[in-house]
């Protein structure tokens, strides 16, 4: 008798996922269906829109990352009104956009993903949240966590108008230049974002390292998938969040292609599905050939762990450390366990205030030189970042007034939604046998699309706690045999 | 003495009215620490099941962020709407709809058509879409009706406060709380937020003239606005003769103009209606043809004036009308 089991976050209606997973006759995994269940078509709204309002308006597809698509937007419209801002104008920008990724990489260890490493994957439920993290790595770094998040986000306020939907990016530049009063507060900030970084990646080695059960957990099969892997990088192929050429390694960790943000049409491309909302990006390079990972499957992966596998390194000395120390435990590059993501994303944390630091120090950041006005008629812009959740992609078409005729958006989670879907799949398939399923099972394999950091949709996503589930086992005929809740 | 319950919960949103209720949390523990949150399934582990267990009113007030475009978010307003003493819209969509509603200038099958076949990168290929019923080789997988029109809450249940902004300024969502704990809420109806215009707060205001006219408008990509001179006063459409005050002004701080997220004063029944006169009212030309001609330089009146406001705008009914003679030709 087969049946199926529903894994859906009720208490989170919109912009969750929501896995399907359908057991054959003999009880185990058939296929796990992770669904999006969200459409909210700001590609449609962007018309009409003028130019320079999209930064403000894509902000508000997700509050938690803002900045990420404000600074794409930005970007965007320098390319659209092909405007070079002054120097001070780009530092700043990288400098306020370095803060966020700090803060949204600490936020993600410490309250989301990390509870699962840091207490433990099959700890009590009620201990696998932030305060659980607290109570083993101690209070005071609790302190710092939340000390942290409240001065870097007052910093980003500061620079940016409004740290949640910022309003500073303008075609050419930035709306106001930085004092040399917040200058100070930034190089500031971004030593305690130095020293915060060290400490994370101590808590790692000191709690997930030097335990074999969880090491063994990282490196299992259940939680691996050999994928391309792509991420911005600068003209030393060195992980960069803010700009750069997008470079894209084969599943051996090879070069397979580097291009200029303006060419991503030739090289990514989106596959459609009938039971999801979410569309699924792969390399037109290769091709989609379905839900597979391998050398002749177009999927690929973003985020904190493939930007590490698709650079050479690191630009900044403890970030160039600890990203060595990763590759040399896990035995070279690139690494294809998902669930070294947390890991990777504590190594870019320091990068990001390092790369602050420098910043926060260059002569010229409190320039008040922060506008080059355009000029030229605006027709087709590109803009690309690195969003804490992978690589976003703006692109605008306008008329020759700067309203726009065409806006298309490629978010973080849907380059990674086919390898997301296939990590479901597979975790699933590895763990779940019969419908008994336990609460900590369920938990092993949510933590396959946990790593990921994902933020459906780009609009709901999940902040600090757990997420709460509800699985219901159904026979054929539609009768519900068994509920587990996790609550 | 037991603490008033509250619940936060989040409709058609962004996340962003969450941030701010966190930042808040950390700000200002002395105020978590005078009430009781029942539920928040964005922080908190309480489930539906848990607020239906609570007697009719057991809330002291739920807190909801978002718009609302499916039923389920429908479902949930209602529950949490029989639960609670007070309900509080918190946020521009909430309130107004906010900048999802701007989906009201499209129809639902304008947006499947765009997303899934007309972007440049979804090649075409055999039309696929998403439908709301699927069978997989394993079995039937189902997804959530997308709906037409996004409305705000108050157009599906009893509202009795509003706290404006996108999202609302934590001092104003301090307030509200206080206000609630001690008892001394206003008006029904009433928006927790200062009841005067923008330029009242703004630190500019000084240099805006009394007679202020204005013979150009020009965006703000146009020009390096000057830091310390009210921006209208320079040609920029700022919105804060229109909008509510509260918020600081920090996008004028930014030397940016106000686009309205904080809604209107209790005057004023159609926000975007008032935001274009107020602005209308500037130009500084006698001639039709010459107002015209200065008017013709506000290139998106709805994106501009109707921002954040469309769903609650008198314009929301004839979208629907709109929308309601296409919806024969949407696909499930």
């Amino acid at each position: 008798m087969s049946s199926e089991i529903l894994i859906d976050p009720i208490t989170r209606l919109e912009g969750h996922g929501r896995i399907h997973i359908f057991l054959n006759d003999s009880g185990e995994v058939d296929h796990a269906y992770l669904q999006i269940p969200e459409l909210r078509g700001f590609e449609a709204f962007a018309r009409g829109r003028r130019a320079e309002d999209m930064p403000q308006i894509t902000s508000r597809i997700c509050g938690v990352c803002p900045m990420a698509h404000h600074m794409a937007g930005t970007k965007t419209l320098d390319d659209l009104y092909h405007v070079d801002p002054p120097p001070a104008a780009k530092k700043v920008r990288e400098m306020v956009y370095d803060a966020f990724m700090v803060e949204d990489h600490a936020l993600h260890f410490f309250f989301l993903g990390g509870p699962d490493f840091v207490v433990g994957p099959s700890a009590p439920k009620a201990e696998r949240n932030v305060l659980g993290v607290i109570g083993k790595v101690g209070l005071e770094v609790g302190k710092e966590v939340i000390g942290l998040r409240k001065e870097l986000r007052g910093l980003i306020s500061d620079a940016a108008g409004k740290v949640i939907h910022p309003v500073f990016g303008l075609p050419g530049g930035i709306s106001r230049p930085v004092s040399p009063e917040l200058r100070d507060r930034f190089a500031a900030g971004a030593a305690h974002a130095v020293e915060f970084g060290k400490l994370s990646l101590q808590v790692f080695r000191d709690v997930v390292l030097s335990n074999q059960g969880y090491v063994d957990l990282i490196t299992s099969e259940a939680y691996t998938h050999r994928t391309y892997y792509m991420g911005l990088v600068d003209e030393r192929n060195r992980v960069n969040f803010y700009d750069g050429r997008l470079r894209v390694v084969r599943p051996d960790g090879t070069e397979l292609l580097s291009f200029e943000p303006r060419e991503y049409l030739d090289h990514v491309a989106e596959h459609v599905e009938p039971w999801s909302y979410i569309k699924f990006c792969y390399l037109k390079d290769v091709g989609w050939t379905g839900f597979r990972d391998g050398p002749d499957s177009g999927v690929f992966a973003v985020a904190p762990l493939a930007r590490l596998n698709a650079s050479d390194g690191m630009s900044t000395p403890v970030a160039q450390e600890a990203y060595e120390e990763l590759f040399s435990t896990l035995g070279g590059k690139p690494v294809h366990h998902t669930l070294v993501t947390h890991w990777a994303r504590l190594v870019e944390l320091v990068n990001a205030a390092e790369r602050m630091a420098e910043l926060a120090a260059d002569p010229e950041i409190a320039s008040p030189d922060v506008r080059a006005i355009p000029t030229e008629i605006p027709t087709e812009g590109i803009g690309v970042v690195e969003a804490p959740r992978g690589t976003l992609i703006h692109h605008y078409t306008t008329d020759e007034r700067g309203l726009i005729t065409q806006a298309n958006l490629i978010v973080a989670t849907q380059n990674n939604a086919a390898r997301i879907a296939l990590s479901v799949d597979k975790a699933a398939k590895a763990l779940v046998h019969g419908a008994e399923v336990d609460e900590g099972l369920l938990n092993e394999v949510e933590m396959a699309f946990r790593a990921y950091d994902p933020c459906f949709g780009c609009a709901t996503h999940a902040l600090p706690g757990q997420m709460p589930l509800i699985v219901q086992v159904r026979d054929p005929s539609g009768a519900l045999v068994r509920e587990l809740r996790r609550d | 003495m037991t603490k008033p319950k509250v619940a936060f919960y989040w409709c058609a949103s962004c996340g962003g009215c969450e941030e701010a209720v966190v930042d808040l949390a950390e700000d200002v523990l002395a105020v978590v620490d005078v009430v009781e949150i029942a539920f928040w399934p964005v922080a908190l582990d309480f489930k539906v099941s848990d607020v239906e267990a609570l007697a009719d009113g057991e809330l002291a007030a739920s807190f909801i962020n978002g718009a609302i475009r499916t039923s389920e978010q429908r479902e949930m307003a209602e529950l949490l709407r029989r639960k609670s003493a007070v309900v509080v819209a918190f946020g521009a969509c909430a309130w107004l709809g906010g900048i999802p509603g701007l989906a009201n200038l499209s129809s639902r099958e304008s947006i499947l058509e765009l997303v899934y076949r007309g972007s440049p990168s979804t090649p075409d290929g055999d039309g696929v879409r998403p439908r709301e019923e699927t069978d997989v080789p394993e079995g039937r997988l189902r997804l959530p009706h997308f709906e037409e029109t996004v409305h705000t809450l108050d157009q599906v249940v009893d509202v009795d406060y509003y706290l404006p902004g996108c999202p609302p300024p934590v001092e104003l969502i301090r307030s509200a709380v206080t206000a609630l704990v001690e008892g001394q809420l206003p008006e029904k109806g009433s928006v927790l937020a200062p009841d005067v215009a923008l330029c009242a707060e703004c630190p500019r205001v000084k240099t805006k003239p009394a007679d202020l006219r204005v013979t150009e408008f020009r965006r703000p990509h146009e020009m390096i606005a000057e830091p310390e001179t009210c921006l209208l006063a320079q040609g920029l459409v700022c919105l804060g003769p229109a909008t509510r005050s509260g918020c600081g002004a920090p996008c004028i701080a930014a030397n940016m103009p106000c686009t309205g997220c904080m809604g209107p004063t209790s005057r004023v029944v159609d926000y975007g209606a008032k935001a274009l006169s107020a602005i209308a009212s500037l130009v500084a030309a006698e001639e039709e043809d010459a107002v015209g001609e200065v008017l013709r330089r506000l290139v998106d009146p709805v994106g501009t004036f109707y921002r954040y406001s469309l769903p609650a705008s008198l314009l929301h009914r004839r979208v629907e009308r709109e929308t309601a003679a296409s919806r024969g030709g949407a696909e499930g």
